[in-house]
């Protein structure tokens, strides 16, 4: 049994040690917000929050997130929305949405980390694909949120 | 008349086979199926009025991003007059669909057409159910409807001040008959149409609320994983499944004709099961098939005699033969798959008590019921298909219903357990209905003064409706996918033909967003060509082509405009134009771009401009020329996919490249909607996209971009 803290819930799970923590997610602890696209690290589509830091999740063996707080999608806010879905909303910045849960939590890490990060910065941090062509809004909103101050900094 | 809403039956039904059903299954945004529905009317097909005044209205229309959920509702809603803070929408019902005699009109989604072809009785619908309201109140008033006006589902009878809220008539207007006459606003009076209201569908998708069809979760529900025949037609020879049934989770091996699937307690464990199948497959015929074999049969009917003729104006063979000059260039595309984010996807469960349940995200729920119905000799009124949110679409999830009914084939030999099953990427990637690779030859004739008199074109090119809708095609075995922009082509010339050569080879072709829009690509990069060798001003010399009022010239007029064509751009910074019309709509483009001595390009800049007639919600109409300007973006950048041993050689995101938002340019839109027709916006900006930023290329470094995508060229400055 591997034992998993996921958005602040303590979950055992009897899966092979290498299964990639997405499928325990998806198909185990019925967290379905985190999706597949690649199933390589290249789209995105999978980030969640491991120790508050973007990872993606369809190459990371559930071992290695033993121990640590995972977040997903559906954890990311305790009460109502959180400023980064707010914002989502505003800016209506999903199409299809399919690849924006991962946006979402590489954006939220980014401004936890950055407050206030330049185009550049972005470009580096949101390497998630999107295939519709939300790019431009995605950027407005990180913008947006920066100016407001509206993602609560890490202390680190 | 109290609601029948068939979600609530199927709920009960499904309720009745197992009590967590409601529990464990989540439904999009706004659907019915909870609360307290057992009082709300169903005033006519698209509507269910709730007594809190609650309005849900019934989309027939899939969403694939495109908007397609709110801006129809918008329809409804606008002529309803309800209030649009209590509106929300849910998926109409394919099987109640059919058993009322195909109620809710056609339910494809594609060809930009999702509001153009159904604005006429969505809006009819919001008026009659309107006006039966109307009489309802009045009914029970005692009073003339005339002397009664209607604000945001509120009525009132002016005379007295009365009022009673739509919730409170809904029951009786159902009962009463529908108007006759049923007078449309004036587009003009729109205060809910027309507006750029938040989309209906984003609250959920911010939440990662399972919409999509791959996040379908049912009671006892098992996941498969499938290998398909690598080579397209091929079939499978034998399978030792014996390593991949003992490994963990593992419940079945299903072996079909030309795919096996394993079914296990997770997808993982049933992927690495197929990835554990020692399979061996009969190829068929095509297992030889590469790039050059593709190069080859195009280029055989590029050359081919007497081919059908798509158009013919004049006689080009002796106006070409008079012609001061004349220019001839050959054009070429590669095949590309539509790669939706979300692989293809279909959940089946064959009921005990005999009825089939089919949970996809699919363009189009009447294909999805026929292929149910085919694949598993159910007649329809057995079959309920719910029609998820699609992670993408593209045309990928329409005509082809290969998902559902591999869907149904491996769920039929579980029987017992609703299975999901979904590709792999590189399953998707490698059994595609891929935008066909063309090849086109242009021959034109410019006249002493630099006038366009002569223009002949040949095409040879897989045609998508041979594979997909043979009963379409035209004539001689025209395609019209396969000649649009050529054989619709709004330049005066007073001498055209174009020829087609369908040659279609192993590879399935099919709709990917725009079809047929290479050839905007090739015509629009030619007519900067033309324009060079007649020296002229590449607007100026389109301007010239087109008569002044019409609306291909509108557009241009608006974008060379509006991105100061004309005018010096910043240092470096070089501007290329094109020019396109297409799935109902008008649309120009300029393009703004820079190559670095080094030849990397940066596209700095997209003005658009896009005549659809109406505008239903302008945000959406902007975040789709977004879409379509990135989905080009990444055609003419990197997509291209290569045959090699008759298989595609591309299999994820590593080899076949999406563009990133780094590589994202700022899009300008202009709507400019000139009213009296409904044009699309799903995929008319394309169009322009790969010719004008070729030939802002051309401005640039000097260099003719003949054949896409860029990763294949030097763009060094010559």
């Amino acid at each position: 049994m591997l034992k998993l803290i996921v958005n602040g819930e303590i979950h055992s799970v009897d899966v092979e040690p290498e299964m990639p923590l997405l499928w325990v997610l998806r198909d185990h602890l019925g967290l379905p917000g985190t999706k597949y696209g690649c199933g390589i690290s290249q789209c995105g589509a999978c980030t969640v929050h491991l120790d508050g830091e973007a990872v993606r999740s369809c190459t990371l063996p559930v071992s290695a997130a033993q121990g640590k707080r995972i977040t997903t999608i559906e954890g990311l806010s305790r009460n109502g929305l959180h400023p980064v879905q707010k914002a989502w909303i505003e800016h209506e910045v999903p199409q299809c949405g399919y690849c924006q849960t991962g946006m979402i939590m590489t954006a939220t890490a980014l401004l936890e980390r950055t407050p206030h990060p330049t185009d550049d910065q972005i470009d580096q941090a949101m390497t998630n694909l999107c295939r519709c062509g939300t790019y431009a809004r995605v950027r407005k909103a990180i913008h947006a949120l920066a100016e407001a101050g509206a993602v609560i900094p890490r202390k680190s | 008349m109290t609601t029948a809403v068939s979600r609530r039956e199927f709920l009960k039904a499904s309720a009745a086979m197992s009590g967590a059903f409601v529990l464990e299954f989540w439904f999009p945004a706004g659907s019915s199926a909870a609360g307290s529905a057992d009082t709300a009317t169903e005033v006519n097909a698209w509507m269910v009025i709730h007594p809190d005044d609650r309005v849900v209205i019934r989309i027939a229309r899939s969403e694939m991003g495109q908007g397609s959920f709110t801006a129809l509702a918008q329809l409804v809603a606008e002529e309803l007059d309800c209030d649009w803070g209590k509106v929300s929408a849910e998926f109409a019902s394919p099987n109640e669909h059919f058993r009322r005699n195909r109620i809710w009109g056609s339910m494809l989604t594609g060809g930009s057409r999702g509001i153009r072809t159904s604005q006429d009785y969505l809006r009819k619908a919001g008026a009659s159910a309107r006006m039966m309201l109307v009489m309802a109140a009045a009914t029970r008033w005692g009073v003339p409807p005339q002397e009664c006006a209607v604000q945001a589902g509120v009525i009132t009878h002016r005379p007295s001040g009365r009022r009673l809220r739509y919730g409170e008539v809904a029951a009786a207007a159902a009962l009463l008959p529908p108007p006759a006459e049923v007078p449309l606003k004036d587009p003009k009076d729109w205060k809910i149409a027309g507006q750029p209201v938040h989309r209906l569908d984003i609250p959920d998708k911010v939440l990662g609320k399972p919409v999509f069809g791959v996040d379908v979760s049912l009671p006892g529900m098992l996941h498969a994983a499938i290998a398909q025949c690598p080579v397209f037609g091929g079939k499978v020879a034998h399978v030792d499944a014996s390593l991949a049934q003992s490994l963990r989770g593992v419940k079945q091996v299903v072996r079909a004709e030309d795919f096996v699937a394993v079914v296990a307690d997770s997808w993982w464990r049933a992927n690495e099961a197929v990835k554990a199948l020692k399979i061996r497959w009969d190829e068929g015929g095509n297992g030889h098939v590469d790039n050059a074999a593709i190069a080859a049969m195009l280029r055989e009917g590029l050359e081919a005699k007497d081919l059908p003729q798509a158009r013919k104006v004049g006689e080009v063979g002796p106006a070409l033969a008079g012609a001061a000059k004349v220019l001839q260039a050959e054009y070429h595309s590669p095949y590309i798959n539509h790669a939706t984010l979300e692989p293809q996807t279909c959940t089946a469960w064959f009921r005990p008590d005999g009825f089939l349940e089919i949970w996809t995200s699919t363009q189009d729920g009447e294909a999805s019921m026929q292929a149910a119905a085919s694949a598993s000799g159910l007649p329809l009124e057995k079959i309920e298909v719910h029609k998820m949110m699609l992670g993408g679409g593209f045309g990928r999830r329409g005509g082809p219903q290969d998902f559902v009914r591999q869907g149904i084939a491996i769920a039929r030999a579980v029987p017992g357990s609703p299975v999901k099953l979904m590709w792999s990427r590189s399953e998707d990637m490698q059994h595609g209905f891929y935008r066909p690779a063309s090849l086109v030859s242009m021959k034109a004739g410019l006249d002493a003064q630099g006038r366009l008199v002569a223009w002949h074109t040949r095409v040879a090119c897989p045609s998508i409706l041979q594979v997909l809708r043979p009963q379409l095609l035209a004539k001689g075995g025209i395609d019209f996918t396969a000649v649009r922009s050529f054989d619709d082509m709004p330049y005066e010339v007073p001498h055209q033909q174009v020829d087609y050569a369908r040659r279609n080879g192993h590879v399935p072709v099919g709709f990917w967003r725009a079809p047929g829009q290479q050839n905007a690509f090739y015509r629009e990069c030619f007519l900067d060509e033309l324009a060079e060798a007649a020296g002229q001003d590449p607007v100026a010399f389109r301007q010239g082509l087109l008569p002044p009022d019409n609306k291909e010239r509108r557009v241009l007029d608006a974008v060379v405009h509006a991105a100061g064509w004309g005018q010096p751009a910043a240092a470096g910074v070089f501007r290329g134009v094109a020019m396109a019309a297409g799935f109902g709509s008008y649309t120009a483009m300029v393009a703004e771009v820079t190559v670095s001595p080094k030849g990397e390009l940066k596209v700095h800049r997209i003005v658009v401009a896009i005549d659809s007639g109406y505008v239903v919600n302008p945000d959406t109409c902007r975040a789709q020329a977004e879409s379509n300007v990135l989905f080009g973006l990444g055609s003419v950048l990197y997509q291209e996919n290569n045959l090699k041993n008759g298989r595609i050689v591309e299999s994820n995101f590593n080899n076949f490249r999406l563009p990133q938002i780094s590589e994202m340019p700022k899009v300008e839109t202009l709507l400019v909607p000139s009213g009296g027709f409904w044009g699309g916006h799903g995929e008319p900006a394309i169009l322009p996209l790969a010719p004008a930023l070729c030939n802002a290329i051309h401005a640039a470094t000097g260099k003719r971009i003949r054949s896409l995508p860029l990763k294949h060229h030097d763009l060094r400055p010559a």
